[in-house]
């Protein structure tokens, strides 16, 4: 079993959900990439995404654009993002996913990437432009290496899609919120539930929510209807506010545990409770 | 060689494919079969036909450019004219057929990007005549370069969305237009371009395109009583050179050279020459040749025209470039310049500087050749909207 299995078998036993923080690798530098992981661990972070910049990011917003572009500037590459990974390895003990697109990864190697990548404890990799159906040369270089290779449903994806991804995605599902790019949203929208419920019918690994998702309250509402809540954007911009500020690691640490504590008051459960696919199996 | 790519993916070879988020994989798959549906739908074919003739004024004349020819000395030069197109450009060919799809599809936003300004100005026309709402998106430094064409898509009833982000050229224009149709995807039809981008885009340009080289093809064998020896075309992302040449694949004496922007030269590295000093890789959902860094960061592309000023090629170029069909050569901003001016004062035809590239290139080619050959230059814009930059570049800016 994977980390990423375990944590999230763990937390179910518990009636828990994950807290999955984003930052962007390199920004503002990776000293302080590792110091932010090191604290987001300490204060309640279940499993934390790492951003790999890329110059051209499609699907991001505004915020996590700006992120990327001083991380490119600050001299953050996939080499260096994953030698900070291996010296960071020892002291974080959650998974540690990537967060990137394909052009870097090819650059850098299909073989070679998942292997550094697993070697220096990298868990998973999501790679978002990287649709299942084109997934293939990286995931036969993932799968023996022991990265999960994490796919996203969109609220766009037909189910024959649905189906196809929940298939192939290792670790857990990375549910797109809502049709657009990432960044902070006022509303959690109304179908995500509905679009839970479709992916349940068809699976029972560990599902997770990000775009859009930003506060304690909307975390906590998340809670209550996948196995985890991603945060980026909202972390990204408090980088952004406060890189160069002594307190930075501290106030990001903060805000961390806030969201993680609406998440402890969400409420446990069985995520899967009312899911026919594990009924099915029981 | 096969007439039959892409294949059901979407290859060309290794190149092209669908490299987009989830979110655009269904709606791309659902356009694939919008356009394979348009094709066989009689109707639909009817009125693209009767527009391309009625509106965008085609069939375009294959002229012999007999002073041109003259002073480069050597081969005949010929041009496809496709600066007599409505809007200046042949970008006004895939144009009508996209706005059409997208009425068919019952989409009534349309958004596009635009680099020179010319697809952009296209997309606000097809827009306005269809009544549909358009958006299109030019990277800021584009806008200050092209500001004639900006004006003209406004008053088209366009908005201009201007992009800061990047090279604020194309790239980051289409980076933006991904983005709002990742967004917006439901309500809206993204108008690409260039043969570029996921499948089904390179595909169905080069069909909307490949008008023009079929029209070549017959305007040739009624001029020269046979094929042409040479074609010649820019390639930025590389539309209206796919249009040219594809019709022309399968004959094999008929030898195909794409003309990249060579920028200030291929040395300074400020150029946007992806297939002879590109890798391998993918950006805007395709394979292709890119202008990247080692760690797989995009490079800045540098050009004198705008139109040119993208840092990677459409992946059916790359596929028959890697097949020997294809070969690519580069022409610097001077060469150009240079190609410009010979035209505008031998011929009375002003070129947009994207296409003084493939004239520089042509008379350069015609004094190796001897006078029974001809080749055929895609002369795929007016210059109009270059006048500006030519001024500033004799040292003559325009107030």
């Amino acid at each position: 079993m994977s980390r990423l299995d375990t944590t999230f078998a763990r937390l179910r036993a518990r009636g828990a959900r994950a807290l999955v923080a984003y930052v962007t690798a390199g920004d503002p530098s990776l000293a302080d990439t590792r110091r932010l992981v090191i604290e987001a661990e300490r204060r309640g972070a279940d499993v934390i995404e790492l951003g790999v910049p890329f110059s051209d990011p499609i699907a991001e917003g505004p915020v996590i654009q700006r992120a990327m572009n001083r991380a490119l500037a600050a001299g953050a590459t996939m080499a260096r993002v994953l030698e900070t990974v291996a010296t960071m390895r020892a002291e974080v003990s959650v998974p540690l996913v990537l967060l990137t697109y394909y052009n870097p990864v090819l650059a850098f190697g299909l073989k070679a990437f998942a292997r550094t990548a697993a070697d220096a404890g990298v868990d998973g990799a999501i790679v978002a432009d990287l649709p299942p159906e084109e997934a293939g040369p990286l995931a036969a270089e993932a799968e023996p290496a022991g990265l999960d290779l994490i796919h996203l449903v969109a609220p766009t994806s037909t189910p024959p899609r649905v189906r196809l991804i929940a298939r192939r995605s290792r670790g857990f599902i990375y549910v797109v919120s809502v049709t657009g790019v990432t960044g902070e949203r006022q509303e959690i929208p109304a179908d995500l539930a509905a679009q839970i419920r479709t992916l349940r019918l068809v699976t029972t690994k560990p599902v997770c929510v990000g775009f859009g998702i930003s506060t304690p309250a909307q975390v906590a509402a998340i809670g209550r209807l996948a196995d985890g809540a991603i945060v980026g954007s909202a972390i990204v911009r408090m980088i952004e506010e406060r890189a160069g500020s002594r307190t930075l690691v501290e106030e990001v640490g903060n805000f961390i545990a806030e969201l993680k504590a609406g998440l402890s008051e969400a409420g446990g459960g069985d995520p899967l409770q009312t899911s026919p696919a594990a009924r099915r199996k029981a | 060689m096969s007439p039959t790519l892409p294949d059901a993916q979407g290859r060309f070879g290794r190149f092209g494919g669908r490299f987009v988020p989830e979110t655009l994989m269904a709606p791309l798959i659902e356009l694939e079969r919008a356009w394979a549906a348009a094709t066989r739908d009689r109707r639909f074919q009817r009125r693209l036909g009767a527009l391309l003739q009625d509106y965008a004024g085609r069939p375009t004349p294959l002229y012999f450019a007999e002073r041109l020819t003259e002073a480069s000395g050597g081969a005949r030069i010929y041009l496809k004219r496709e600066d007599l197109c409505h809007t200046g450009a042949h970008k006004i060919n895939n144009v009508l057929g996209q706005a059409l799809l997208a009425a068919r599809m019952k989409k009534h936003r349309v958004i596009a990007e635009t680099g020179a300004g010319q697809h952009g100005v296209a997309t606000a026309t097809a827009a306005a005549l269809l009544g549909l709402e358009c958006d299109v998106y030019m990277g800021a430094e584009d806008v200050e370069r092209q500001a004639l064409n900006v004006f003209r898509m406004r008053l088209l009833g366009a908005r201009v969305i201007p992009v800061e982000a990047g090279s604020r050229t194309l790239k980051d224009a289409i980076n933006e237009a991904l983005r709002d149709w990742v967004t917006n995807v439901r309500t809206t039809y993204y108008l690409l371009g260039s043969a570029l981008g996921p499948h089904p885009y390179p595909m169905m340009v080069r069909d909307l395109h490949a008008v023009i080289g079929r029209e070549a093809r017959r305007q040739a064998r009624r001029a020269l009583r046979r094929l042409p020896d040479v074609l010649v075309a820019c390639v930025g992302g590389g539309s209206n050179a796919i249009g040219l040449f594809h019709p022309f694949i399968g004959d094999r004496s008929v030898r195909i050279v794409g003309v990249e922007p060579g920028g200030a030269g291929i040395a300074t590295g400020r150029h946007g020459a992806s297939m002879t000093a590109g890798h391998v890789g993918v950006l805007h959902g395709c394979m292709s040749y890119l202008l990247q860094s080692d760690d797989g960061q995009i490079a800045t592309a540098h050009s004198i025209s705008a139109g040119l000023d993208y840092p990677g090629v459409g992946p059916e170029h790359a596929y028959y470039r890697d097949a020997g069909r294809f070969e690519f050569v580069s022409i610097t901003d001077e060469e150009a310049l240079e190609g410009f001016h010979a035209l505008t004062r031998l011929e009375g035809i002003m070129p947009a500087l994207e296409s003084a590239h493939a004239v520089a290139h042509a008379m350069r080619l015609a004094k190796t050749l001897p006078k029974s050959k001809a080749i055929v230059v895609g002369l795929s814009g007016r210059g109009d909207k270059d006048v500006h930059v030519v001024a500033r570049a004799l040292g003559k800016p325009l107030e």
